[in-house]
């Protein structure tokens, strides 16, 4: 392992360039930590984020030498070996405001617009639902349901990168698991706003999401998930 | 539903086109004319209905196909490129019927 390790990061907005840091390189160093050790010891002006700092809150994601990553649960000795240079970027497919941090509220919206929030309905119901673990929709429910909306699967994907209107899939796993919720009132709703041309079906099953996902969740299933259902509702009203 | 007609199209067109290529291969290793075979093709209903499918199956899938590249890889969206493709499905059918009636009549 070398002394030092030679850092460039993302500087500026949508236009900028990379500046170049030197600094130790430390044994289980992760890439948040050198991130902000250059911003308290080199240049206090970096902007970037993080809060928990332990694979938590999803805040710290960013472009690790071209992949999308938790910064905080990803070690130096992971993605750099001998004299590499570790190199930062914002997280793709997000508007960028300065540096590494990028602008989140559209990616947030596509949420809502996927109806990814429970609807209970008019009436709610008088009881406790009952829903067993083992039922096939509480398992399809429960493989997504982690998603902590870090972004990292919506800069991995290649359909937002080519159509900026395109659902992703982190709104669309969530409403999948919305859709398999037994007790929501807002299903044919929710499934008229995943399927249109910005929707599930512009999907083309690259499962970059599901292979970059640091909560080991696989939106690209959720997301065939809802083409399944909506196939056979679209044949069933025919 | 454009989405249910391109996959609905493109099991119809699995079947079509594996049966195309086993006729063309299997018409050629006959060493068979195309006098030949226009001469088995003329009157066959079997055939003209199978190959109507097969256009018609086309007409549907291609221009859907090419919707979502178009809107992938350009800036192009809206009631002109669907009427383009409408216009391009139109094509597709008329040309691949005409071919239909001219092999099969």
């Amino acid at each position: 392992m070398s002394d030092v390790l030679a850092v460039d990061i993302w500087r500026g907005a949508e236009n900028g360039q990379f500046q170049a840091f030197t600094l130790p390189r430390r044994q289980h160093q992760t890439v948040l930590d050198v991130v902000t050790e250059i911003q308290r010891e080199h240049d206090s002006t970096l902007s970037y984020r993080f809060a928990c700092r332990v694979g938590m809150c999803g805040s710290c994601a960013m472009v690790v030498n071209g992949r999308p990553r938790w910064t905080c649960r990803t070690r130096v000795n992971e993605v750099v070996s001998g004299d590499e240079r570790l190199r930062l970027e914002p997280l793709r497919n997000f508007t960028v405001v300065k540096d590494l941090a990028v602008e989140m509220t559209q990616f947030f919206d596509k949420w809502k617009a996927a109806h990814g929030f429970f609807e209970p309905g008019t009436a709610p119901e008088q009881d406790f639902a009952v829903v067993p673990p083992q039922t096939k929709e509480r398992q399809a429910a429960d493989a997504g349901i982690e998603c902590i909306g870090c972004g990292v699967c919506y800069s991995a994907c290649d359909v937002v990168a080519w159509d900026r209107d395109y659902l992703g899939p982190a709104a669309l796993n969530r409403a999948w698991t919305l859709v398999n919720d037994v007790r929501d009132r807002g299903q044919a709703e929710r499934l008229k706003a995943v399927s249109h041309d910005n929707g599930c079906q512009a999907c083309h099953t690259h499962m970059n999401c599901t292979n970059f996902c640091p909560k080991a969740i696989a939106p690209t299933y959720a997301i065939a998930g809802l083409k399944r259902v909506l196939f056979r509702r679209a044949l069933r009203s025919a | 539903m454009l989405f249910v007609a391109q996959r609905t199209t493109a099991f119809i067109l699995a079947v079509a086109v594996a049966a195309h290529l086993a006729t063309i291969l299997f018409a050629v290793r006959g060493g068979l004319t195309a006098a030949q075979i226009l001469a088995r093709t003329h009157g066959n209903v079997a055939f003209a209905l199978f190959y109507a499918i097969f256009v018609l199956a086309v007409a549907v899938h291609a221009p859907i196909g090419l919707r979502n590249i178009v809107r992938e890889w350009t800036a192009w969206r809206g009631r002109s490129l669907d009427f383009a493709l409408i216009l391009f499905s139109g094509l597709l059918l008329v040309l691949g019927l005409r071919a239909v009636v001219a092999v099969c009549s």
